[in-house]
């Protein structure tokens, strides 16, 4: 027995979908397309309009200030090391990508995140569809995002969203769950309304388990630039796929740094935030 | 007590269930099969966990209502269901004849925001906030200007003894305080009805007798119904003007504190209430016998006196004037030395009255304990009176041996 009595063609289904899609919703993706490619644009300018000593001392500061001197002086150093592979401009370019990316995560999972921790019925239909964006490899979703969107900036930022928004919505969910229960029946005993509720009292609390969501998009965002960059997205991932076809060391070793340093950077500050927000809650000063 | 037969019915329960599961209705229904098993056989075979069933009460105004039973008794799933926490599954709860369970969620929300004020035993603050803006938040939360809110959660905060602390957070604070800030919190909104949940369960003994006894004073101050939650009899008898003790969601008994001290439904209550230091508990109102048969009024001859006296097998008696109030007391023995029978008390001569025995008066919420110590110093019988000195009933001697005795 080799042959299987049934084959189902699941492929040329998808296939059809898919093409029918960018027939019909052409102008649904374009504008798409449109908007994200503004953002990028607007932010890529920016980070990389900004003198290289400002943005330093900026986020130096920024570090310094949210998570005290240690990482202050962690967030020069790498800042500084990027400079010194030549690495600035491109980095920066990885920094708007990946912001734009977060940027839409956050968009949608925080939303989408607070449905699910309101609607039990809704985070069942969810949980799978959640598992299945974290866990079938990017690269499958790489080709009907090519279809959608073309070759470019944009279809690696919708792939890195699709792959970054899991822990985001989950996170933000768990959070609001989370919220003790007293507090919450607190808040209806004196008579919220459902907005009310969710915003003097479930949000609030949530917000360092939401930070913690955050950070995990940041992290999962950039893993996703080497995959982003096969479709032509900028930035050091393409760098890093460059070195890859040629057989180049040297630029891997330094592109591939280069986005450690940028990672260091983005965890620490964002670990200072969470770890501020959750002292408010938690009452350890 | 007379003052609160005579007032209105501000809370009212009636056949109040709550079941959680899949087939609540099914359990109610079906009761007389269901009832026989117990809660592990239930839940085993429905699904279902039986929270209250068929609890009836009702809370005058002005009255400290009492709910009262060991974790799992429903006492807590019954307060929920007043304020709707909990969807009642059967049954009708009424605010000020009002029908709460037949209410939109609009108008449940007003009477939430108007009407009633909860205080929760683990506090339920919000953490980051500070105390102003915690003791605000049921204003805050009706859409009151800020500047107002906050004013009258300074006041709220000052009534419970937080004067200063305002602008401090709750993790700042002790338990005792936090709980303070609770109850702050609750009565920013001025309600005319409390919901306490264990209020004072989570603190430390002494801080909770503190709790309990500030807290009794400043609710006469403020003038609100409340139904207390409590798994601790002891602080239900301090406090509560009614008690309903819960089993396995339903309501035992029913009563005063002395009538569950003194008349203990068999088996459960009893249990519970055996090992009470009663005298604690049981106040000269509780036990004071009638009038009648101890009073005379001042303008009474002397023969009737003796006769009713003879009657009512007596030694002593006394005298009242037409406001009530005690002007003599007379001792059966010196008054059959009188010559004359004819006389009015008025014209007994003073070396007849027994003055040389004290009349002790005394007020109605005196607990026995201390009438202990009073009887013993005095032959004369007690008299209690009211605050405008009128009197309200006697204790005898005998009277406090039986009650000892029974105790």
């Amino acid at each position: 027995m080799i042959k299987f009595p049934v084959r189902i063609p699941l492929g040329q289904w998808a296939e059809s979908i898919v093409n029918w899609l960018t027939e019909n919703f052409s102008t649904v993706f374009d504008s798409i397309k449109v908007v994200v490619e503004f953002l990028l644009v607007q932010l890529d300018s920016f980070f990389v309009w900004v003198p290289w000593p400002v943005m330093l001392i900026g986020l130096t500061l920024c570090g310094w200030i949210v998570a005290g001197k240690r990482v202050g002086i962690l967030t020069a150093a790498c800042l500084f090391g990027l400079g010194c592979l030549d690495l600035w401009v491109i980095g920066m370019s990885t920094l708007a990508l990946v912001t734009t990316a977060v940027f839409i995560s956050v968009l949608f999972g925080l939303p989408i995140g607070i449905l699910a921790a309101k609607s039990p019925r809704f985070d069942v239909i969810l949980r799978p569809i959640l598992d299945g964006m974290q866990t079938i490899p990017s690269f499958v979703y790489l080709i009907p995002a090519i279809m959608f969107f073309g070759i470019g900036n944009v279809p690696g930022i919708i792939a890195t969203v699709i792959f970054a928004l899991p822990p985001m919505v989950r996170l933000t969910s768990l959070g609001i769950q989370q919220v003790d229960k007293e507090v919450v029946e607190a808040g209806v005993a004196f008579g919220c309304t459902p907005v009310q509720l969710l915003l003097k009292i479930q949000l609030p609390l949530a917000i360092p388990s939401i930070m913690t969501g955050v950070n995990q998009t940041v992290m999962m965002a950039l893993s996703m630039v080497v995959v982003a960059a096969m479709i032509g997205a900028g930035g050091l991932g393409s760098k890093i796929l460059y070195s890859i076809q040629r057989i180049d060391l040297g630029v891997g070793i330094e592109a591939g740094l280069g986005i450690l340093f940028i990672a260091v950077v983005l965890d620490r500050i964002l670990q200072g935030v969470t770890k501020k927000q959750q002292d408010a809650i938690m009452h350890q000063k | 007590m007379a003052e609160k037969t005579s007032s209105k019915i501000k809370i009212k329960c009636k056949d109040v269930w709550k079941v959680f599961g899949p087939e609540p209705q099914d359990i109610i229904k079906n009761w007389d099969q269901y009832n026989a098993m117990n809660k592990v056989e239930r839940l085993k075979k429905t699904g279902c966990v039986v929270g209250t069933q068929q609890a009836s009460f009702q809370v005058a105004e002005g009255e400290i209502f009492c709910l009262m039973g060991l974790s799992g008794s429903g006492k807590s799933t019954l307060l929920r269901c007043i304020n709707r926490l909990h969807e009642p599954t059967a049954g009708k709860v009424f605010i000020d004849d009002q029908d709460i369970t037949d209410m939109s969620g609009l108008e449940l929300r007003e009477i939430r925001r108007q009407k009633t004020g909860m205080v929760f035993q683990h506090f339920a603050l919000l953490p980051h906030r500070r105390l102003v803006k915690n003791a605000a938040f049921g204003l805050e939360v009706q859409g009151l200007e800020k500047k107002e809110r906050e004013k009258k959660a300074y006041e709220a905060l000052e009534l419970v003894g937080l004067k200063g602390w305002e602008n401090s957070y709750p993790y700042e604070l002790s338990g005792g305080m936090q709980q303070r800030v609770g109850l702050a919190r609750a009565l920013a909104t001025n309600p005319e009805i409390l919901l306490m949940d264990e209020a004072f369960s989570a603190l430390d003994p002494l801080i909770k007798r503190q709790m309990q006894d500030e807290f009794v004073k400043l609710i006469k101050k403020v003038k609100k119904t409340i139904i207390f939650v409590t798994h601790d009899l002891h602080e239900a008898l301090r406090i509560a003007n009614h008690i309903a003790i819960m089993k396995d969601g339903a309501i035992v008994q029913q009563g005063t504190p002395a009538e569950i001290v003194l008349n203990p439904a068999k088996g459960y209550v009893e249990e519970f209430v055996k090992d009470l230091p009663k005298t604690k508990f049981i106040t000269a109102q509780d036990i004071m016998q009638p009038l009648d048969k101890w009073v005379m009024p001042v303008a009474s001859s002397t023969k009737e006196l003796i006769n009713k006296m003879t009657k009512n097998n007596l030694r002593f008696s006394f005298i009242v004037d037409e406001n009530q109030k005690v002007v003599d007391t007379v001792d059966y023995f010196n008054l059959t030395l009188l010559t004359g029978p004819s006389q009015s008390i008025e014209d007994v001569p003073k070396e007849y009255r027994p003055s040389h025995y004290p009349t002790l008066s005394i007020s109605g919420d005196t607990f026995l304990e201390s009438l202990l110590d009073k009887a013993a110093d005095t032959k004369v019988p007690l008299v209690i009176n009211d605050d405008q000195g009128r009197i309200q009933g006697v204790i005898s001697r005998e009277t406090i041996l039986t009650t000892l005795q029974s105790a």
